[in-house]
Formats: C-alpha cells, structure tokens, sequence
C-alpha cells in the first residue's frame, strides 16, 4: 500500500466538476483507492462519497492506493489534483 | 422524404365538404401554404402562386359578386391552372358560378367549409404542415413515459427492443419500433411517428414480430408524440467517462430542434426499462423547476465552504501553538529573568 498526502489549496475546494474529474483518473485503475479527510473515509472511486465530505480549501487529504498498479494511479491523481489548480 | 397528400386527404382531415368536383380528389398537393386570391380578382397575377390552396372568403366572394359576369369567368379561368390543387370557400358561402364553371374546365375541385377563413387557414396548415414536413427516420425506440416522449437509440443489439417492451409491460405506451419517423412541427417542436406499416408492431430477437396493440391492449400505444428527451444506450466500457451528476446537458439536433440527450452505458444484467423511466422522470422533475443535481451543488458549495473556514482557523492556532512554544524554546532567558 502506497499512500501520498496533499493540501488543498483551490478556493472552491474539491466540488462537483473536480470531484468527477478524479473519480475518473481513480476508475482507470484496478487498485483499491481512498480518500481521507477529517478522520473519514470514502472510495475515491465513488463521486457521492468524495462529494459527501465537502473537502475545501486548506484542507489535508490523505489519498491512498491498494494494489498491483497502485504507484501509477496516485500518479495519476496527483497530476489530475495539480492540473485542476487543487493542489500544488 | 415527405408523404404525398392528396386533396382527399385534405378534405377527410379538416372537415371540408366538396362543391364540385368528386371525381378530382386525387389532385396532390405539394406546399402547405395557401394563397388568399385578392389582387388576382382586379387582374393583377404577377406572382401569382398557382400551385397553392386557393381560399376565398367573405371579402373576396363579395367582391366577385360585384364584377361583371364575363370578367369574373375570365378570372377564375386565369385562376385555374393545371398545378392548383383545389379551390375552398369558407363560412358556408356559396361560390361563385363563375369559379365553378372555370374548375370544371382543368378538373379542380371546389371545396366548401363552415368555418370562418382564419380557421380553415391554421386547421389546411396544420394539417398540410405536418403531412409535408420533411422527414427523417432514426433507428430507434420511441416510447412515451409519463406523457414524456422518449426516444430511444443506440447500438444495434444493445437491447433497444427489448427494452422498449418492458417499458410498455411497466404501462407506458409504444409510438414505433426499431424506426421513427420525426418531422419538424414548430421551432420548437419535433414529431415522431411510426411508418404505417410499422405500426404497433415490436420485433423481438428470438420472440419475432409481436402486435403491441394486440397483446397489451389499446393502452399500450400511441399514434405519434413530441419528442422530449433521447435516450442513448451504448455498451459499457471503463475507457469511456459517462455523466455521473447530471450536469452535461448534451443535445442532439434534428432539423432545427434541440432534443436533449442523456447516455446510459448498458452493462449486462441493467434493468434498462427502469433506468429509463427514472431518467424521464428526473427530466420532467427538472423541467417543471426542481433540479437534483443543482440543489445537491449548492449544499455541497456552502458544505465547502464551512470546512474551509473551520481548516483555516485550525491551522492558524495550531500555527500559533507551534510558534508560542518556539519562542519558549528559543528564549528560555525570558523565564530566568522572571
């Protein structure tokens, strides 16, 4: 298991569009992927349950992967968080 | 392709009764626009557009009762033309000798109604409109769901039939089956119908060809319907992103109409009948104002943004923490003078 920790910094915090945008970067990969945030956590791969923690601005998120290509999707993730300007 | 529409079908359909003529119904008509002879009675026929609907009214009647006899046949006469589909006289008038005289010359029927003209106008239009409307033909379902037409397409053998015929088990009501016919009524509006042959019929891999109207009564059908929404079913693969809140707004044009278009990806052993119907019902839950989609949007904004604030004023006293006990550190001379 692989696990990366991010802060978010976009104003809006992680919102509708953003919070599609990486369910679709998790769903390209078999691992088991979770999002941690203010002690709960929810399966990146489901939209409500990302959604449901209301993750905003200066919040810390702890990704984690579980699996054979588990390096390659926090990648992943990590680049879909910088390029949607929601984290450094 | 548009349909061919004869002078009979004009009369069956908007309740005329035929003056002259019985023997020349199967005249066709070519344009849905009619022409109201006015300047023509003075002798004026620049422009004149034979190839119309001749309607004459109390004004023009009146006016022709006015002219000597001889002028007026010439008229008429000039009015009939090889390419004009029929004359009619509105508001129970009788028409002019004159004018029958001249039909019986090119074989035109004369065509009486007891309306007034205005609305034996908009009933020829209507009718006219919607018979010589271009049509397109979609391979597809159409399906009307809760007073919704709902037009189903997608890859053939994705289940488009099949699930067509769950739709109508579950009480809604079948327009056509594995082709629509739609024309364009009004800017807004798009029709879609079954070709008459199709009528009714589902065809079922397997099952064969079944007659809704048969098997599932008069209930399960409908004749032709608005289409409202389409439904576009597409094999299911990890590869493709689908909307998952409901906020594409995607569209599909046809003529000049924007239908819009939600996709469902079909994965084996999906009730594809109720995903359907739920997606017509969350249209017209849309539709008459209340959206889903945006009421979950803008709690989520306002959850946000509490979690942000509560962040920022966390991080800022464990920041102050932090720094008071640097400072402790840093200066442990401030203890000793005190």
């Amino acid at each position: 298991m692989e696990q990366r920790q991010f802060k978010i910094i976009a104003e809006t915090g992680i919102h509708a569009r953003p919070a599609t945008l990486l369910v679709q970067s998790a769903s390209k990969y078999s691992s088991d992927i979770n999002l941690e945030y203010d002690g709960k956590k929810v399966n990146l791969k489901s939209i409500m349950g990302v959604m449901s923690l209301g993750v905003g601005q200066n919040a810390e998120i702890k990704i984690s992967a579980d699996g054979d290509d588990e390096s390659a999707a926090l990648d992943d993730i990590a680049a879909t968080l910088k390029k949607e300007g929601l984290s450094d | 392709m548009a349909e061919l529409v004869t002078v009979k079908d004009l009369v069956d359909n908007t309740r005329l009764s035929v003056a002259y003529g019985e023997k020349y119904l199967d005249r066709l008509i070519t344009t849905s626009d009619i022409s109201r002879p006015g300047l023509e009675l003075t002798g004026y026929f620049n422009y004149y557009p034979a190839k119309r609907i001749q309607l004459l009214g109390i004004t023009e009647t009146s006016f022709a009762k006015g002219m000597a006899s001889d002028d007026l046949y010439d008229v008429m006469k000039k009015m009939c033309q090889p390419e004009t589909p029929a004359f009619v006289i509105s508001t129970q008038l009788d028409p002019p000798e004159e004018l029958l005289e001249a039909a019986e010359g090119e074989h035109i029927p004369v065509l009486c109604s007891k309306l007034t003209t205005s609305r034996v106008l908009s009933n020829m239009t209507n009718y006219l409109e919607a018979k010589l409307a271009e049509r397109m033909s979609i391979h597809g379902e159409l399906v009307d769901i809760y007073g919704l037409g709902v037009l189903i397409t997608g890859d053939s053998g994705v289940g488009k039939s099949e699930t067509a015929l769950e739709l109508i088990k579950r009480g809604h009501r079948l327009i056509a089956d594995d082709r629509v016919e739609v024309y364009q009524q009004d800017e807004q509006t798009l029709i879609g119908q079954a070709p008459r042959i199709l009528r009714h019929l589902l065809e079922i891999r397997g099952i064969g060809i079944i007659d809704a109207m048969n098997l599932f009564g008069a209930g399960a059908v409908r004749s032709d319907t608005r289409v409202d929404l389409i439904v576009h079913l597409s094999n299911w693969s990890r590869d493709t992103p689908f909307d998952r809140l409901g906020n594409d707004n995607e569209t599909q044009r046809f003529f000049d109409v924007d239908v819009p278009k939600i996709k469902i990806p079909v994965k084996i052993g999906r009730n594809l009948a109720v995903l359907i119907e739920a997606a017509a019902m969350n249209f017209r839950a849309r539709s008459m104002g209340y959206d889903a989609t945006k009421v979950f949007d803008d709690n989520l904004k306002s959850l946000i943004k509490e979690n942000s604030i509560r962040d920022s004023k966390e991080q800022s006293r464990k920041k102050e923490i932090e720094s008071a006990n640097q400072r402790a550190i840093h200066n442990p001379a401030d203890d000793k003078d005190k």
